[in-house]
């Protein structure tokens, strides 16, 4: 009895530990960010950082305007939603309600395969194949805003994938009969109850995914030609927040180390607020359940 | 005795979930405007028969059935139109299974996908199924609130609300009782004999009184086999079969 309950107090005490070491390590990495990158606004105006397009962090007078980089980090990863989200939904879909269990075995594997794909080997993936097919089609260096957002939307397909097999599968089953019962078709069944039950899950995924293609730094590197500049076009060279961070990293010192930290201060503070949201999504279609359990 | 033909007529049908039988030789016919209720110990098949009148076991893999059923004289198996078989045959389950949207548009769901558009048409149609089921009164006042927020029994009423939106002809309720209070169920009986003028109604059930209360024929499964199937009142105090005596006298099962 007693030795029960002192293995009890130590296991407790153990994952508390646990807990507490990964909060720590949150904070550890927040101060260490704040503190590396604060100072260049002693320095620089944040309304000149985050707005203004010039980046010379090496020339006489070294200006630092990141703004090219956070509209590049954003189109990228807007367009590469673009492609992976209508591509994401179907796949899953296909899984959870259409596919025969021996293919959706296979297409599982093929898709968790793809998650475990380290981010390099999609980069060489997008120098061998897709910068090569948009050479070949639209001119140019094949490296591209188009270029990073196709590799990146292939990265993210398994997440959103995932995601909403997940979330449908975990639909109660009554549900679809419920619908098919009141003689609705299959696909009126999917598209008008299914779908919109599973939606807060998908849309949690969907931005999940989002938050893991703005995070993605090496294979965009290496189809993105990571020219400083404002992106104008799907086949212009494109510079992401996370390609700033890595380019200079190896060689930066002074204030122009400092504003690589405070361009990491801004990606930071992006995928914070997707986060955010995520858990305002999921909050909310919780308290629609639940606060109309007591309405 | 109706000189109307039954509404369904089951002949001879068997029922197989892959290699094990579940509904042996059932022969069965039921007349319009009737309340047939289905009685037997739990997994003697009542759900599977149910499920088969209006093609749901469709969604079983591996559910492979002989014999036939013929709904106002045609097989179900035969040309006859899923989906319309299904629009007709309107089906209640046993856990109240309402869409995460609001009351109104859980009711507005079934003749939505059927093909009504004209909103002024649908409100028609949802208060007069709210009415039908005794849910109207209740509910007025939040027909726009999510339908999860209802209680038990009102989730049930609501749907049969949706069931009979789409303007059937049967109603097959698998235990639409069984997971509600005495109150809520008093008050599905009694709508119960309302529809029956309107429908035809076949019920799953565990409860004895409730079967002899409310329906005008009885059929006793056991193990996948008819036993007996007659007027609810001779099934209750002059049953045939040693079973059912043995079964209706809390025997067995
Ligand atoms: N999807 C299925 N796959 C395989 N066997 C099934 C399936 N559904 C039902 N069965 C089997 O068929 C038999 C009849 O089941 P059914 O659900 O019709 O019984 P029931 O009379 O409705 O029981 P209960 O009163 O518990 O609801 C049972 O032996 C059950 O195990
Ligand atoms: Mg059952």
């Amino acid at each position: 009895m007693k030795r029960q309950r002192a293995l009890e107090k130590t296991i407790e005490a153990t994952l508390f530990g646990a807990a507490a070491v990964s909060v720590l390590a949150v904070i550890l990495i927040t101060v260490f960010l704040f503190q590396s990158g604060l100072p260049l606004f002693g320095k620089v105006k944040v309304s000149e950082f985050l707005f203004s397009t010039d980046w010379a962090p090496t020339a006489a007078t070294p200006r630092f305007g990141i703004l090219s980089f956070i509209v590049g980090s954003f189109s990228v990863t807007g367009l590469s939603l673009l492609f992976a989200v209508p591509v994401g939904l179907a796949v899953g879909i296909y899984l959870a309600e259409l596919a025969e269990k021996k293919n959706s075995r296979l297409i599982r594997s093929a898709v968790e395969l793809l998650a475990g794909i380290p981010s390099v080997i999609y980069g060489l993936f997008g120098i061998a194949v897709i910068s090569a097919a948009s050479r070949t089609l639209f001119g140019g260096s094949g490296y591209s805003v188009l270029s990073a957002a196709i590799v990146l939307a292939i990265m993210t397909l398994p997440t959103i994938i995932n995601v909403t097999e997940v979330s449908l599968r975990a639909l109660p089953r009554e549900l679809k009969e419920g619908s098919l019962a009141l003689g609705a078709t299959e696909w009126q069944t999917i598209g008008k109850v299914l779908v919109p039950a599973a939606r807060s899950g998908i849309v949690a995924g969907v931005i999940l995914g989002m938050g893991r293609a703005i995070g993605e730094t090496m294979a965009v590197l290496m189809v993105g030609g990571n020219a400083p500049i404002m992106p104008t076009g799907l086949n212009s060279m494109v510079r992401t927040l996370t390609m700033n961070i890595i380019t200079d990293m190896s060689y930066a010192t002074g204030d122009h180390l400092t504003s690589l930290f405070a361009t990491g201060i801004v990606l930071f503070a992006f995928i914070l607020i997707l986060n955010l949201g995520v858990q305002l999504i999921l909050k909310r279609t919780i308290s629609q359940v639940e606060g109309a359990a007591g309405a | 005795m109706d000189p109307r033909p039954p509404k369904f007529d089951v002949r001879h049908l068997d029922l197989w979930y892959g290699q094990t039988q579940a509904l042996k030789d059932v022969s069965f016919s039921i007349d319009p405007n009737t309340i047939t209720a289905l009685i037997g110990p739990s997994g003697c098949g009542k759900s599977t028969f149910l499920r088969v009148l209006d093609r749901m076991n469709d969604l079983i893999e591996g559910v492979r059935v002989e014999g036939s059923v013929l709904y106002d004289g045609e097989d179900i198996f035969g040309d006859r139109d899923v989906i319309e078989l299904r629009k007709r045959v309107g089906m209640v389950f046993q856990k109240p299974n309402p869409f995460p949207m609001s009351i109104w548009d859980n009711i507005a769901y079934g003749p939505r996908v059927h093909g009504v558009k004209d909103k002024k048409a649908l409100s028609d149609l949802v208060e007069r199924s709210l009415v039908q089921a005794a849910l109207f009164d209740e509910v007025k006042d939040r027909l726009h609130k999510p339908a999860l927020g209802l209680s038990g029994g009102q989730q049930q009423r609501l749907c049969i609300a949706r069931v009979l939106a789409v303007e059937p002809d049967v109603l097959l309720m698998d235990e639409p009782t069984s997971a509600l209070d005495p109150i809520s169920t008093a008050k599905i009986e009694t709508l119960l004999d309302e529809l029956k003028r309107r429908y035809t109604i076949v019920i799953v059930t565990h409860n004895m009184q409730q079967a002899g209360r409310v329906s005008d024929r009885t059929g006793f499964f056991l193990h996948g086999e008819l036993v007996e199937y007659a007027p609810t009142r001779d099934i209750f105090f002059n049953p045939r079969d040693e079973r059912t005596e043995n079964y209706i006298s809390g025997r067995f099962g």
